[in-house]
């Protein structure tokens, strides 16, 4: 037996309904992958040329010309190993702000829990993000650089990476809904985010009296953790970490609530 | 309680309009309004999903149901009536949980599944294969569920052939077909349809209606929307007929229908609107009536010449150009014509008041039928629209009783029915018979 009528305030996330529809929640990861470069000539390729090209770029304008310190790495694999995590996120938060308005169709058919939706690019970005390490290890072989023990730790960082881009994609998704400015100025924003991050420059440049307040940013400490992890010139960023998978984990209920207080107007906003 | 599949209670939907764009009278105006914009926007967009008390009545609030009672037995086949925006569509979004109610609250008992549209989420670069899947999963089903189906579904679409092609290159027909399939092949306890048998040939149509009637004698309970009397007629056990997001009228299919038809060509041959709220009122042409004239007659004699009146306020002295044009359709909704100042004279140039416009339409100009003014528009320098009404008037054309022709079984003979001069000539002799 079900109950329609008019809900108010916050809602828990539902968990049984979500497993009722995984099914579902399946196929539009695949269609997400499948479509994305469906009817290029490169295909997958893209998920390779998208960093490497940013390395290139940063690589001479931040390294040749303005010299920005890299710990002692050769700056390419520097900021190309910073590049894979952040090329994910950026990927992904801007398909999740986008992805309720292009299923608007969807949303005001069918019923089903909208969560899916803006979740699905999350974990469809998954694939290019496999795509884009497996480069590295050639670029790592080219410059005769060896994985670190500490290479066991990824797997928590892309934990604290996809609930971060979950989290900011669930928030502005049903925001862009109502309020379109929303899909320009994420643009924006991942513009400054990326620069916020320590994607061109290293988080040593941080004063030390600041590094635990700068780690509030998640992927402050997702970024380190990849350098240190993968080409193991500093040492885990344990610190940073520990703050950003709680504000990780707060960003990400936070979104995820939201969200639910909010999809209930979907279908007649949109 | 265990019988009743959907019981409704009381339940209203209020939908903001909030988004008409707005005229200005000068550049300065739209200057300054361009800049105070953001602000207005802001308001407008967040006001869309916030109702106070005091809403219900404002002008940009439009009640798609009120206060709306219905239950529907278990196994019951109700065909869902009435014109377009009585709320049909609403009640089964708010059924199907697209939704949620303004007020009140709808009770459902058993699995439901919604077809308010053919092919939800079919993405054209996937194969059709691909988008069996995806669309099963979308409305409702489990990859299990498909797999089993999987086959029956690809067998009652017909287009086995081009299971592993990209939907984009499926012809309009073949996409609605495998859409269908798949839909049909969706077993809840309720399911709600909203008028989707009026796509594909008229061979896939009866494969459609065969599946309906199959899925109703499955003992499944089925909300029906359609504009099909036809379909509602034979297929449905009851039928109910929505009128302004109110129940109207429920029974037996026949009556209801023919009750709704009766009404669907009664003649309304005076109109009048309310002023609406005044505040931040941008509007600066409103229609307030129309009649025909003679005035209270409801039926035209097909020789006599009639008008047409347009009652107007104009709240502002701007002498821009001001044009009306308005649609005549018969009761098919074919267009008969348009008749418009833009077309007839030189624009009107007046200040501000009320004004009548009167149009005199020629006799012996339409043949017998029930004909309405489909749409009132107010057009400023020949450009911009003002103002806009649809649905204006009704009114019966009927031919006084000479000179009906009476053989083409009985159906209308034509839409216009112009009196002709004819002549006839003496032009030669009888030819002579050869041979």
């Amino acid at each position: 037996m079900t109950v329609r009528e008019r809900r108010r305030g916050w809602r828990s996330l539902d968990l049984g309904e979500l497993v009722a529809y995984r099914d579902l929640f399946f196929f539009l990861v695949v269609r997400d992958v499948k479509v994305l470069y469906k009817q290029t000539v490169l295909g997958l390729g893209w998920a390779i040329l998208r960093p490497l090209f940013g390395m290139v770029v940063f690589s001479v304008v931040f390294g040749r010309l303005a010299k920005v310190p890299s710990d002692g790495l050769p700056y390419p694999l520097f900021s190309y190993t910073a590049l894979v995590p952040w090329t994910y996120f950026q990927t992904a938060i801007i398909a999740s702000t986008n992805s309720l308005i292009a299923g608007s169709q969807l949303i005001s058919k069918v019923y089903f829990p909208r969560i899916v939706v803006p979740m699905a690019p999350v974990v469809a970005g998954l694939l290019d993000f496999a795509i884009a390490m497996s480069v590295l290890a050639v670029l790592m072989f080219y410059y005769g650089v060896a994985p670190t023990a500490s290479f066991v730790f990824l797997p928590i960082l892309v934990l604290i990476m996809v609930l971060t881009a979950a989290g900011v994609g669930l928030w502005l998704s049903v925001l862009a809904i109502q309020y379109r400015d929303v899909r320009f100025a994420v643009q924006f924003v991942a513009q400054f985010l990326m620069y916020a991050a320590p994607v061109v420059w290293p988080a040593s440049l941080i004063p030390p009296e600041y590094r635990l307040a700068y780690g509030l940013y998640p992927m402050a400490g997702v970024i380190e953790g990849f350098r240190s992890a993968i080409l193991g010139e500093t040492a885990m960023p344990w610190d940073l970490l520990a703050v950003g998978s709680v504000s990780a984990l707060v960003v990400f209920l936070v979104g995820a609530l939201y969200f639910r207080r909010t999809e209930r107007i979907l279908a007649d906003v949109i | 309680m265990t019988d009743i599949a959907i019981k409704v209670e009381d339940v209203s939907k209020l939908y903001r309009l909030g988004l008409q764009e707005q005229m200005h009278e000068s550049l300065g105006g739209a200057v300054v309004s361009f800049l105070r914009s953001p602000l207005r926007n802001f308001r407008r967009l967040r006001s869309l999903s916030t109702f106070t008390a005091d809403d219900s009545d404002a002008a940009d609030v439009i009640w798609a149901l009120r206060d709306l009672s219905l239950e529907v037995d278990q196994g019951e086949v109700l065909g869902i009536i009435g014109s377009n925006g009585a709320g049909k569509t609403t009640l089964l979004k708010i059924l199907a949980g697209i939704t949620e109610p303004s007020h009140g609250r709808a009770v459902v008992n058993g699995r439901i599944a919604s077809l308010l549209e053919v092919g939800t989420g079919f993405h054209s670069d996937l194969t059709g294969r691909e988008n069996v899947y995806l669309n099963g999963t979308i409305l409702g089903m489990t990859k299990r569920e498909i797999d089993a189906r999987f086959d029956e579904i690809v067998a009652f679409s017909g287009v086995e052939r081009f299971l592993d092609t990209p939907v984009k290159r499926y012809s309009s027909g073949m996409r609605v077909r495998l859409a269908f399939a798949v839909a049909a092949h969706l077993e809840p306890e309720i399911l709600l349809i909203d008028e989707v048998l009026s796509v594909g040939d008229a061979e896939f149509q009866r494969k459609c209606m065969g599946k309906m009637g199959e899925v109703a004698g499955a003992g499944r309970t089925v909300l029906f929307v359609s504009h099909s009397m036809n379909a509602v007629k034979t297929l449905c056990t009851r039928a109910c007929w929505l009128k302004a997001g109110r129940v109207q009228s429920v029974g037996v299919p026949l009556d209801v229908v023919a009750e709704y038809l009766e009404e669907a060509i009664r003649p309304e041959t005076t109109r009048e609107w309310k002023a609406e709220s005044t505040a931040d009122d941008d509007q600066m042409i409103r229609l307030t009536g129309t009649r025909v004239r003679p005035r209270g007659e409801q039926r035209i004699l097909m020789g006599e010449p009639y008008g047409l009146e347009f009652t107007f306020v104009k709240t502002t002295d701007l002498p821009f150009g001001l044009d009306l044009t308005f649609h005549l359709v018969d009761e098919m909704g074919t267009l008969v014509f348009v008749g418009s100042t833009v077309l007839d004279r030189e624009s009107w140039r007046v200040g501000e008041g009320t004004f009548t416009a009167t149009v005199e339409v020629p006799e012996n100009l339409m043949n017998e039928g029930v004909y309405s003014v489909a749409r009132v528009l107010f057009l400023k320098d020949k450009g911009s629209v003002l103002c806009e009404q649809r649905d204006v008037l009704r009114f019966e054309v009927v031919n006084p009783g000479e000179g009906r022709l009476g053989w083409i079984g009985g159906k209308k003979e034509g839409v216009v029915r112009p009196r002709f001069l004819w002549r006839l000539d003496h032009t030669g002799p009888t030819p002579l018979e050869a041979g």
